[in-house]
């Protein structure tokens, strides 16, 4: 222990659990109304600096878990305090940065700030340590851990159904939750049993054979936890009422990250534990997956309030990210990676606007507000491009995930993901007729006095609308760090199963029996010129670039370059 | 000029982003004027481009720029890069030219708007869009400006949001587009499939690859997109709507640009639908169908921008009849020219809903010719071009079409000829009614069908009158171009058309159909002969009384009553399942069953309940005390061990 490199992910987790300690700590009276909130957004800030120091230090094109740190904790039980990141969990951590001073700062709490602020403080915590725990007993517990913070958010600052909404939310999750815990405990004794050691540790766990029906079975126990979560259909029913009773910081919280632990827990824990079980239930969620998206989007279509319209939509959102996951492509998989990225960035934007509407006009029920666009110019255009990026509009980062997940489910499971585009065209409809209740139309005088953004919610929202153009035009960088583990992940429940994605899914350099891609490109350049029309005005400019495909970091790619075709060599 | 290609798009981008920033500031007029500057620099650089690209020798006329990669995951590859090559040279030179005199004309059609920067923010933004969409070298990035242009198009569209009908038009426009871009979606998965690439000149070298039946698959999915895109039959009624939008917006994006989209794509993927014939004479029979149905409806709208609306549907089928033909040369001539006369109709109408305070019902118009001498003079050229009456361009464009078709689908031809018949009729209808007969906008002073502009113009009395110079200077070089624009193709050259510069891009996939010079007479006569009858029996029977009931079916000015047909089939269907889902299945099957569930452990857990409190909050809170315990442990082991 001589040479401990920093323990950043440690330190990550615990920095907002102390910050939330110390808020609740500090008394009420002793101090300025405001401290309460400076301190947990400075803590939230510190937090997030840490974050994007982490993603500096990250290693581009290392597959595995990065800046691990591992403890013996209770050695009796096996279990560790045992943190890693990989590029699966890499933009979930830097997201949760993101957003949770972004929700400090933008909703704030009516009464009670120290309360607010500290179970707040708490909830990033557990979302953090949830995303890198790699010992599933630690996961389990900050998994738990999340349920309170979010419990005590809508019970105690929601709106008039917020005592019905907070109790189902926590009934639901948490029997969910029971499954997991048993699931976790019988994968360890299961390994027991085969080793001979007793260990949580999810890459040890890895190698634990089982059977075709314990396999489903646990899966099955897994699932229904993070089907509850995240949530799937047909588990979703909690969300829309917490959703819309809780707070507008608490909505933004609990769907753009908390929810993410659902579909990063199958991510993570399913496909790794239980490979062979997600082959044979690969259809079952992909079904449930296409279900979630187009039910999600006919259920958002009859609802008459803003919030109501972005939970279901949230639930069609999450069945793109299932679909994604379970078509075992790279594309797909990566898709479902940065689409709860991208998720998570826009729905806290949505609930962020439709908080500041509440919070000016006391309702978000699209009959009583018309117009708004006129007195509120600035907060209609916002919205307007976070709803076109939800929609899945190019240049704007909801796309590249969809565009993705869709693309990669059509290699393997070409009719799950011809009808799941339709639910892109319901997507527009109730966005758009949401839109247009609440925005357009001649505004009554009541709405006329609505007043716009003011400078610091333009500040707050401001970084969100950057993410969601900046991830539309350039996701390379994300993309290039998801990758390499997704790839890895994909490659594994394979192996389990004996069979191979698609070659086309694969890069160049890794696809088998191809030779190079040095020989692939050559044929195609010469057969480019050979077969294309008379002149052959087109060669295989691309193909050129098809070779080059390194994961080259931030910068690369950014010369503009240009290329004449074939004239060169005629 | 060649490696400065991508500043084609970053000019009106550059000019978006100072709009968005300053467009306030700027204020009107000078916002126009500065959004008209980026768009005519980009019309400049275009040239300088063509320049270059014509010193190329014409065998490897391609170039492209690649800027950045977009998407790299795994397999999946697709980059930035733009392609410059004769066809989308083509493409860019008219819609920078078009857009630049578009936005000339609307800094003073826009005037007093009180959103006037907001207009020129979106048109800056639609022209970038436009361009991305035909600079792209790969499916993807086309798809980014198709879907670009779509979402402009539904800004403008509801510009005046404060009317309910411009709001639902806009929304209606989209959603109609989006049926079709799931198509084109598709179409994109399938290429991946097969192709690994979206990427043009890949693509098209691998042809023989992907398999007949997938090639036809993928011709037919993307024609899906063109279908919405370019309003074709069944998705056609959104471009009747979309006149809600300020008439520069019909002129430059539901009739000159935008729309012809769809043709663009067709062209662009002509390997593909070479290569399946199939899906070729689908596109050539909706397109012939298009024309025809199209044309019946035009001969029977009141309001003057719904003619013009039906009639761009109408031309459109033409394109794509002259696409399905293989005579892709014929569909970009036709563009060019419907681009030249279409526009110079719509802003001709312009500048009599203009001139007329707002009335865009052609019964309450009449005997404009006397007081808007130049609009008139304009207008009428416009309309015997589009009529094809020789020797304007409309004539040479539309008879290379129906040539075409003549010699391939002789059927098609047939129903070609019926529209012409048809074209020339609502044309000259709309020309007499609004610009012949009697001043009957005396008696009906105030707002006609659907006013135009909501804000700024006050309507005040006054007979009608000419437009200011910003309006006019676009309305004359549209007209020279839509008189003399069949230079392009005359068939006398010695060495080919003009137009024959974009014929390498196509290569042996243009289909040639070796017509004798006697054929080509006959034809063109038969052309002239059925545009002359066209319009003398329209003028004849409208430029005198404007009232013929029989002549204008409820069945025709409901548009074969598509919109009933959409509603009947998919919108009321539709919100009925929505309605039942959410209160139905899902509150009363899906929650019913979790709350029957929760009260079902509720009654056998009674004994439990007893031993533990019963109460959410007492479990939140030892859970958390549970794990800030565990936590602490945890942490006093780490600073032990």
């Amino acid at each position: 222990m001589s040479h401990t490199p920093f323990p950043f992910l440690t330190v990550l987790v615990l920095l907002p659990a102390a910050g939330a300690v110390v808020v609740a700590a500090v008394p009420r009276e002793r101090v300025a109304r405001w401290f309460h909130e400076a301190l947990g957004v400075t803590v939230a800030m510190a937090t997030l600096a840490l974050a994007v120091t982490i993603a500096v230090r990250f290693k581009v094109a290392d597959a595995g878990y990065q800046m691990t740190s591992n403890h013996v904790w209770a050695k009796v039980l096996g279990i560790h305090w045992f943190l890693g990141i990989d590029g699966i969990s890499l933009f979930l951590v830097l997201m949760a940065a993101v957003l949770f001073p972004i929700a400090l700062l933008g909703a704030r709490a009516r009464r009670d700030p120290r309360s607010f602020v500290a179970w707040v403080l708490l909830l990033e915590a557990a979302c953090l340590g949830s995303f890198v725990s790699l010992d599933l007993v630690l996961f389990f517990l900050f998994f738990e851990l999340t349920l309170v913070p979010a419990y005590f958010v809508i019970g105690g600052w929601g709106s008039a159904r917020r005592g019905y909404a907070a109790i189902k939310f926590f009934v639901y999750t948490f029997a969910g939750s029971a499954f997991l815990l048993v699931g976790i405990i019988a994968v360890a004794f299961i390994h027991q049993a085969q080793t001979g050691v007793l260990t949580f540790e999810l890459p040890a766990l890895m190698h634990t054979h089982l059977s075709g029906t314990a396999g489903v079975v646990l899966f099955l126990a897994f699932t229904s936890a993070f089907a509850v979560k995240a949530p799937i259909f047909p588990f979703h029913t909690w969300s829309p009422d917490a959703y819309a009773e809780a707070p507008a910081g608490g909505s933004a919280l609990i769907a753009g990250v908390m929810a993410k632990l659902g579909t990063y827990g199958i991510i993570r824990f399913d496909l790794n534990l239980f490979p062979q079980a997600t082959h044979t239930l690969a259809p079952l969620m992909l079904t449930l997956g296409v279900i979630g998206i187009l039910y999600g989007a006919v259920v958002a279509c009859a609802q008459r309030d803003l919030k109501r319209v972005v939970a279901y939509s949230s639930l069609a959102q999450m069945g793109f990210i299932l679909l994604g996951t379970f078509a075992l492509t790279t594309q797909g998989l990566t898709g479902g990676v940065i689409m709860m990225l991208n998720h998570g960035l826009i729905i806290a934007a949505l609930f962020l606007l439709i908080g500041w509407i509440v919070e000016r006009r006391k309702t978000d029920k699209v009959s009583g507000l018309k117009g708004l666009q006129a007195p509120a110019p600035i907060l209609a255009g916002v919205f307007t491009l976070v709803m076109l990026a939800s929609i899945g509009v190019p240049g704007l980062n909801g796309f590249i995930g969809e565009f993705l997940v869709l693309s990669g489910t059509f290699l393997t499971h070409r009719w799950w993901a011809v009808v799941a585009t339709g639910g892109v065209v319901i997507a527009a409809i109730y966005l758009l007729w949401a839109y247009q209740q609440v925005f357009h139309g001649t505004p009554t005088e009541e709405d006329t006095k609505t007043r716009d953004l003011v400078w610091h919610e333009r500040l707050v929202i401001a970084p969100l609308v950057i993410f969601i153009v900046f991830l539309g035009v350039y996701p390379k960088p994300v993309l290039d760090r998801i990758t390499p583990s997704v790839d890895r992940l994909v490659a594994r429940v394979d192996r389990a199963d004996g069979t191979r994605q698609p070659a086309v899914a694969l890069s160049h350099h890794s696809r088998p029996g191809a030779g190079n891609a040095a020989t692939r490109t050559t044929a195609a350049t010469s057969t480019n010129a050979a077969t294309t029309r008379a002149g052959g005005t087109y060669t295989g400019v691309t193909a050129v670039m098809f070779a080059f495909a390194p994961a080259d970091g931030v910068t690369a790619g950014t010369t503009p370059t240009g290329t004449f075709s074939g004239g060169g060599t005629r | 000029m060649l490696h400065v290609t991508a500043l084609i798009i970053l000019l009106p981008l550059v000019g978006f982003a100072v709009q968005l920033f300053f467009g306030r500031r700027l204020a009107d007029p000078l916002a126009g004027a500065v959004a008209t500057i980026f768009v005519a620099a980009s019309f400049v650089v275009a040239v300088g481009v063509f320049v270059d690209l014509l010193g190329v020798h014409a065998a490897v006329r391609s170039f492209t720029q690649v800027l950045w990669t977009w998407l790299p995951v795994g397999g999946l590859h697709v980059d930035i890069g733009f392609t410059v090559d004769p066809l989308s040279m083509t493409m860019v030179l008219f819609v920078t030219g078009i857009s630049a005199l578009i936005h000339l004309y609307s800094i003073s059609y826009m005037r007093g708007d009180k959103d006037f920067p907001k207009f020129f923010l979106y048109l800056n933004l639609f022209v970038a869009s436009m361009l991305i969409l035909v600079l792209a070298d790969n499916l993807l990035l086309t798809f980014v400006g198709w879907e670009g242009v779509g979402t402009c198009s539904y800004w403008l569209i509801s510009f005046w949001f404060t009317r309910d009908s411009a709001a639902s038009a806009g929304k209606k426009a989209f959603v109609y587009n989006r049926i079709g871009d799931a198509g084109f979606l598709v179409a994109m998965f399938l290429t991946f499939e097969k192709v690994g690439s979206l990427n043009y000149s890949v693509i098209f070298s691998h042809l023989h690859e992907i398999g007949s039946g997938n090639i036809t698959a993928i011709a037919l999915l993307l024609f899906v997109g063109a279908v919405g895109k370019s309003a074709q039959i069944p998705l056609f009624p959104w471009l009747a709507d979309a006149m809600e939008g300020p008439t520069p917006v019909s002129a430059l994006i539901h009739a000159a640009t935008m729309v012809t989209a769809g043709v663009y794509l067709m062209c662009r993927i002509n390997p593909l639908l070479h290569a399946a014939p199939d899906a070729s004479l689908t596109v050539a029979s909706v397109g012939a169908a298009t024309a025809l149905v199209a044309g019946t409806i035009a001969a029977t709208q009141q309001d003057i921008k719904k003619v013009l609306a039906f009639s761009t549907v109408s031309q459109l089928g033409y394109m794509m009849l002259a696409v399905g033909t293989g005579a892709y040369e014929a569909a970009i001539f036709l563009m060019i020219a419907h681009a030249f006369y279409k526009g110079l109709l719509f802003l001709g109408a312009g500048s009599v809903i203009h001139g007329l305070h707002d009335n865009q019902d052609l019964k309450r118009m009449g005997n404009l010719r006397r007081y808007m001498k130049l609009t008139f003079w304009t207008f009428l050229v416009a309309t015997l071009a589009i009529a094809a009456v020789p020797p304007l361009v409309g004539f040479w464009a539309k008879g290379d079409v129906l040539d075409a078709a003549y010699a391939r689908y002789p059927v098609l031809w047939v129903v070609g000829i019926i529209a012409a018949l048809f074209t020339a009729y609502y044309i000259t209808r709309l020309t007499a009614l609004a610009f012949f007969g009697e001043d009957r906008w005396r008696d009906h002073r105030p707002h006609g069908v659907g006013s135009d502009v909501a804000g700024g113009h006050d309507a005040a009395a006054g007979p009608p009158h000419e437009s200011p110079w910003p309006m006019t200077v676009p309305l004359v070089v549209l007209a020279a171009c839509a008189f003399f624009g069949g230079v392009l193709s005359l068939p006398w050259y010695a060495k080919g058309t003009l137009l024959q510069w974009v014929d390498p891009v196509f290569g042996a996939n243009l289909y040639n159909a070796h017509q004798s010079a006697g054929m080509l007479w006959t034809l063109g006569v038969v052309d002239a002969v059925v545009a002359v009858i066209g319009v003398t029996v329209a003028y004849r029977i409208w430029a005198t009384r404007s009232e013929h009931p029989q002549l204008e079916p409820a069945f025709l000015q409901k548009a074969w009553y598509i919109n009933e047909a959409f509603d009947f089939a998919i919108g009321r269907p539709g919100t009925r399942l929505a309605a039942f889902t959410a209160t139905v299945v899902d509150n009363r099957v899906i929650d019913g069953a979790v709350n029957g569930v929760a009260a079902l452990v509720r009654g056998t857990g009674g004994a439990l309940r007893r031993v533990q409190s019963g109460y959410v909050r007492n479990y939140a809170l030892a859970i958390t005390v549970g794990i800030v315990a565990l936590l602490g442990f945890m942490v006093t082991r780490l600073w032990w061990s």
